[in-house]
């Protein structure tokens, strides 16, 4: 009798692979395909709790110079819908900030506080029913396509993966769902290109390839890491115009990890700076632009090259640098991370770390002298 | 003019592929297809184009680092691509290279003096190790950095190390392949400041290449800007970036990112 029912369970898990995978939703209703439920995710979830919820996440990583506090407490809320960008230097927390939230941290990362996508818990998941939501609920687009795809499959192939692993389509089924993806990302003579390697595409053809992977179960939520870093000045004005388009079309939010001031500009409402494992300045984007509340978000603003700048004596003037590097994350200062190259530093910055202050409407900054520093240059 | 340094006449350059078909002659690429400028001594000239409009190329033949299918590079009147080796070997003290990636340039085995000192020929050991202090030093560095590896440093210590490499023949040209781009803002903007102190203290020339026009409105006198293997406008920086006379220039300055909505 063991034996039968052993092998009913197994006989019951190939047929429909998500019941082994993920704990069922309480409001997902099985077997349905996503595109179809749509409008149901609001009927059971509240409207006013948001899709992804971030808690006080700490991150711990085993380095060979002793743990490293790569992410020390980041909150973060963002509505369906809604747009949300995380800026900031090499090392500063934000890629970790994604991986964190889509369970791919390195081994031996400790991890901390809560990570609500959806009204379900992601920390301390485990690793099937992760699996289940990446790529499912959760989209993702990288910064070097090349890396991302796998150069041995077809495009079309590629595009159908998520939709046989999660939604077990058939092969068919999937190819027609591949064409019409490829076809929304708009990838020109998308029926040819279905068979083709991703050797045979450019660089932005290969980014709208991913977009089509990422977006093919209808997630809530797309994570694109520097998507457009790899891609030249026109090139990125496109995939930033798609992105767009398809968060406002689809009903997604966007999770966008950039360097880049101007590609804030253009995708995001709202934006988090981040420095040292914190968030030290979160508003909305044009907020932050206007005012710069904290010390490092005026550095960067600073030090980047601007088109026009006006010459004197036939020679642009230096840039304003900031002072010293970004420390490493193993020893980071107690205080402010930021107090060691900061113009405005005094005693009590290196005491604690200083607790976000509201500076306007929904925004605030992690600087305990904010209010002295004056309007923004 | 005297004063013209580096004078590249007609360059084209064509690079054979793989042949597809066993019956039909290989496919071949024109990376060049005529360039043409001169540069004089102590500007700095940008190159700016998309991935594929043949910058790296030009900055390979400009290096000697491939020969041209055809046209010549003239660098203090000397064709470069008609000099015997060991003369070519000699009058590379007056050209040096910059590379966009601090990681993959330096040898990760050898010490910083010995990756510093390496385009010094014929210098007794003790001239060398001056050299190196000195161009430790001009870059922002500490001569007791030439003992340690490379990666002990950051990526901008990384890319100083680079150009300290490249300042110890004391060159008349540097050209820089993107050396910029694998760097963060604040870094970034360390590096452009040297560059710029580098120019005025030493009076080298740069041929500067980048994807980015705010980069190269910072620190060029004069741009050219390629496409598919031509230069389809040159001119003076402010020229070229605030009365852009070709398409193209126009559409490059339009894709450009900015923050000028809110600032």
């Amino acid at each position: 009798m063991f034996f039968f029912g052993v092998r009913a369970a197994r006989a019951d898990t190939a047929r429909n692979p998500r019941a082994r995978r993920t704990p069922m939703l309480p409001w997902r209703a099985v077997g349905t395909p996503r595109h179809r439920r749509g409008a149901r995710h609001n009927d059971t979830v509240p409207s006013t709790s948001p899709l992804l919820a971030i808690t006080d996440l700490r991150v711990t990583l085993n380095t060979a110079r002793g743990p490293a506090d790569a992410l020390r407490g980041i909150d973060l809320q963002l509505a369906r819908g809604a747009t949300l960008g995380l800026i900031g230097e090499s090392g500063c927390g934000k890629s970790m900030t994604a991986m964190a939230i889509m369970g791919l941290l390195p081994p031996g990362a400790a991890v901390s506080g809560s990570i609500v996508l959806n009204g379900q818990e992601l920390v301390g998941l485990p690793d099937d029913a992760m699996c289940a939501l990446r790529g499912d609920r959760i989209g993702m687009v990288f910064q070097e396509p090349m890396t991302a795809l796998n150069p041995l499959h077809t495009v079309g192939d590629q595009i159908a993966e998520p939709l046989r692993l999660h939604r077990a389509m058939g092969r068919s089924a999937a190819r027609a769902e591949a064409l019409r993806l490829l076809e929304r990302v708009r990838l020109p003579q998308a029926a040819q290109r279905l068979d083709a390697y991703p050797h045979q595409l450019s660089g932005g053809q290969r980014q709208r390839v991913t977009i089509a992977m990422a977006l093919a179960c209808g997630p809530d939520l797309l994570i694109a890491d520097e998507p457009t870093t790899a891609l030249d000045v026109t090139i990125q004005g496109e995939i930033l115009a798609l992105i767009r388009e398809l968060v406002e079309e689809s009903g997604m939010a966007l999770l966008m990890i950039s360097h880049d001031l101007g590609v804030m500009a253009r995708t995001v409402t709202r934006l988090l700076v981040m420095y040292g494992g914190t968030v030290v300045e979160s508003g909305p984007t044009g907020e932050v632009f206007t005012h710069l509340a904290h010390p490092y978000t005026r550095g960067l603003f600073a030090a980047r090259p601007r088109l026009g700048a006006a010459r004197v004596d036939g020679r642009k003037p230096l840039l304003a640098t900031i002072p010293g590097r970004v420390p490493e994350l193993v020893d980071l200062p107690a205080g402010c991370p930021f107090a060691d190259r900061c113009a405005w530093v005094v005693e009590a910055c290196r005491a604690a770390p200083p607790a976000p202050v509201v500076v306007g409407p929904d925004h605030a900054a992690r600087c305990i002298r904010v209010g002295e520093l004056g309007a923004a240059p | 003019m005297s004063d013209v340094l580096l004078e590249v006449r007609d360059l084209v350059k064509h690079y054979r592929l793989p042949r597809e078909q066993l019956l039909q002659p290989a496919p071949v690429v024109e990376a060049l297809r005529g360039v043409s400028f001169t540069l004089r001594a102590g500007r700095s000239l940008g190159i700016v184009g998309e991935s594929g409009s043949g910058k790296s190329t030009l900055a390979r033949l400009v290096m000697a680092l491939e020969v041209p299918s055809e046209g010549s590079v003239r660098l203090l009147g000397r064709d470069l691509h008609a000099l015997p080796r060991t003369e070519l070997r000699a009058a590379r003290r007056d050209f040096q290279m910059v590379f966009q990636d601090p990681y993959g340039s330096l040898d990760p085995r050898q010490r910083v003096g010995r990756i510093v000192a390496e385009p010094l020929v014929g210098v007794d050991a003790a001239d060398a190790r001056r050299r190196v202090g000195e161009a430790l030093d001009a870059v922002g560095l500490r001569a007791s950095d030439a003992a340690k590896y490379p990666h002990e440093f950051s990526g901008g210590q990384r890319q100083r190390i680079a150009i300290a490499r490249a300042l110890i023949t004391r060159p008349r040209l540097i050209v820089a392949d993107e050396p910029v781009s694998a760097l963060d803002v604040s870094v970034q903007a360390q590096v452009l400041n040297l560059l710029a102190q580098l120019q005025q203290q030493f009076g080298v020339t740069y041929l500067f290449i980048s994807h980015d026009l705010a980069v190269i409105d910072h620190v060029c006198d004069e741009v050219a800007v390629m496409r598919a293997g031509h230069i389809v406008e040159h001119g003076t920086t402010e020229q070229v970036l605030q009365q852009p006379a070709h398409e193209y220039t126009r559409a490059l300055l339009a894709a450009i990112p900015s923050v000028g909505a809110f600032r």
